[in-house]
C-alpha cells in the first residue's frame, strides 16, 4: 500500500527497513546489495523526477550508494542499527544533487552491451510531470516528490532535508497548489 | 485523477545497469577488460583503488578469479582517471602511474611485489636479492611464494625474478616458456642467463671502472666484453678489488 494513505505506514520506516539497519551493521558487504535492490529504484525515480534526466539520475543514484557504502564502512555498529536508512540516503542524494557532482572518472563504468536497444522505463506521462515540477522552487519540488511520488512521511522528509516538519508540510501544500494551477493553465 | 494519484504512478523499474554500476563503484564487484600482451590476450580486473589482477584470457579465467578473489566480475571500462595507463603498464612491464591494488595479499608479499616492480626492463634479479632488498635476507622461500602468487603479473614484472643461482626458473602466467618469451622480448636472453648459471657466474666486474654488477645490469651490458671479468659471487669480486654497482646493487 502507498504511504500517502493515512492508515499506511510510510515505507521508509517499515519493518524490513529496521531489519536492513541490523543487517548492514552485522554484514555490510553481504547486505548492501539487498539495500540497493530495495531502495535503489526509489532513489533513482525520486532523483529522476527531481532532475528530469535519466543520465544524471543514474549517475547521482550510483554516487549516492557509493558514498553511503563508504560512510557505512566507517560507522560504529550502533550508529548503523539506529539510523533511518532511507531518509539518510536521501540526505546524501539531495546533497549530491545540489552540488551537481561529476565524479565518474574515479570509478569503473559498466560496459552496456545492448546500448542501442535501451528503452527508457519512464511511465508514459513522466516527461509531462517533469515539465510541471520544473516550475516549482527547489524545496517545494523536493517535498512534493518525496511525499507523493515516493510516499515518505513528513517526519522522514524533515530528516532528509534538515527542514522543520511544519515547513515541509507547507512546502508540500504550496507545491501541490502550484501543480494544480499549472494543470488548469494547460486545460 | 487527482494530482496525488498521478504523482504516485511516476516510478518505473530500476533501469538496467544501475545496481551493477554501484557494485563496481563500491568495489563489491570487480570490473574487467581484455588487453593484448606479449603472452597473448590477458584479462585485467580493477576496482576504484586500482588494478587488482592480471590473468590469461582463457575459458577458465572466471573460475580462477572466483576461486582466488571470491567477488563478482562485470565487464567494464576502467576508471577514466587512470584506465589509459593499463596498456602502458603492460608494455613497460612496470606500474608507472597505474595504481595497483595489492589488498588481496599480505603486507610482506605486497612489499616483495613493490620491490619486484623496481627491477628495470631487460634486467633480472634473484629471489635472494629481493629478500635482501626487503630487509628479510633469510626469507628467500617466502619471497619465492610471494612472487609465484603475484596477482598482477606483467604489470609487476615477476618474470624478472630468477632463481638464486641465476637460472630463469618457473613462471605462474601460463608456464616457464612465457617467462623466457617475456625476457627475450626485453633483451634479456634466457639461454644466456641459464648458461651463466650453469657456469656459476653471478657477478661481472668492469676492469676499467672497478665496478661489479649483475650480469644483466645496464652498466655491465654497456661495457666492452673484453673489459668484463666473471665472478662466482660478490665476495669474490670484492676480494679482487671491485666495488658493487650502486644501480643494480649486487648481493
Amino acid at each position: 500500500m502507498r504511504g500517502v494513505q493515512p492508515d499506511a505506514t510510510p515505507r521508509g520506516s517499515t519493518s524490513w527497513m529496521d531489519e536492513m539497519g541490523k543487517a548492514l551493521a552485522t554484514d555490510l558487504d553481504g547486505s548492501f546489495p539487498h539495500l540497493v535492490e530495495q531502495v535503489g529504484r526509489r532513489i533513482y525515480w525520486g532523483l529522476r523526477r527531481l532532475c528530469g534526466d535519466h543520465q544524471e539520475a543514474e549517475d547521482l543514484t550510483q554516487e549516492t550508494f557509493i558514498r553511503a557504502y563508504r560512510a557505512l564502512s566507517g560507522y560504529e555498529t550502533e550508529r548503523i542499527e539506529s539510523m533511518t536508512v532511507e531518509p539518510w540516503l536521501w540526505t546524501i542524494a539531495l546533497n549530491l544533487g545540489r552540488n551537481h557532482l561529476r565524479d565518474r572518472s574515479r570509478r569503473p563504468l559498466l560496459v552496456k552491451l545492448e546500448e542501442s536497444a535501451w528503452e527508457d522505463p519512464d511511465p508514459t506521462d513522466g516527461a509531462a510531470w517533469d515539465r510541471r515540477l520544473s516550475h516549482l522552487n527547489g524545496h517545494q519540488k523536493t517535498a512534493v516528490v518525496l511525499r507523493h511520488v515516493l510516499g515518505l512521511g513528513i517526519g522522514e522528509i524533515a530528516e532528509a532535508t534538515g527542514r522543520p516538519e511544519g515547513t515541509v508540510k507547507a512546502d508540500v501544500h504550496r507545491g501541490l497548489n502550484k501543480l494544480r494551477e499549472l494543470i488548469e493553465e494547460e486545460s | 485523477m487527482s494530482i496525488e494519484r498521478a504523482l504516485e504512478s511516476l516510478m518505473g523499474p530500476l533501469p538496467d545497469g544501475v545496481s551493477e554500476g554501484i557494485a563496481l563503484g563500491t568495489g563489491l564487484a570487480e570490473g574487467y577488460d581484455l588487453y593484448e600482451s606479449p603472452v597473448g590476450e590477458v584479462v585485467v580486473t580493477f576496482n576504484p583503488e586500482g588494478v587488482s589482477s592480471v590473468d590469461l584470457a582463457d575459458e577458465a579465467f572466471a573460475e580462477r578469479f572466483a576461486g582466488r578473489f571470491g567477488r563478482r566480475l562485470l565487464r567494464a571500462e576502467p576508471p577514466r582517471a587512470w584506465g589509459r595507463h593499463i596498456p602502458e603498464a603492460i608494455d613497460a612491464g612496470t606500474p608507472g602511474q597505474l595504481p595497483v591494488d595489492l589488498r588481496s595479499v599480505t603486507p610482506f608479499r605486497a612489499s616483495v611485489l613493490r620491490t619486484t616492480a623496481t627491477i628495470p626492463k631487460g634486467e633480472v634479479r634473484a629471489y635472494s636479492w629481493v629478500a635482501a632488498e626487503v630487509q628479510r635476507p633469510r626469507a628467500v622461500r617466502a619471497v619465492g611464494s610471494a612472487v609465484a602468487t603475484n596477482p598482477v603479473p606483467l604489470i609487476i614484472p615477476c618474470h624478472r625474478v630468477v632463481r638464486s643461482d641465476g637460472s630463469v626458473g618457473k613462471y605462474s602466467l601460463g608456464g616457464p616458456h612465457n617467462k623466457r618469451l617475456l625476457l627475450e622480448e626485453e633483451g634479456a636472453d634466457p639461454d644466456w642467463l641459464d648458461g651463466l648459471a650453469s657456469r656459476g657466474i653471478r657477478v661481472m666486474g668492469n676492469r676499467t671502472t672497478g665496478i661489479a654488477c649483475h650480469p644483466t645490469c645496464r652498466h655491465a651490458r654497456r661495457s666492452k666484453p673484453e673489459n668484463l671479468v666473471d665472478f662466482p659471487s660478490l665476495e669474490a669480486a670484492g676480494e679482487a678489488g671491485y666495488r658493487p654497482c650502486s644501480h643494480c646493487r649486487p648481493r
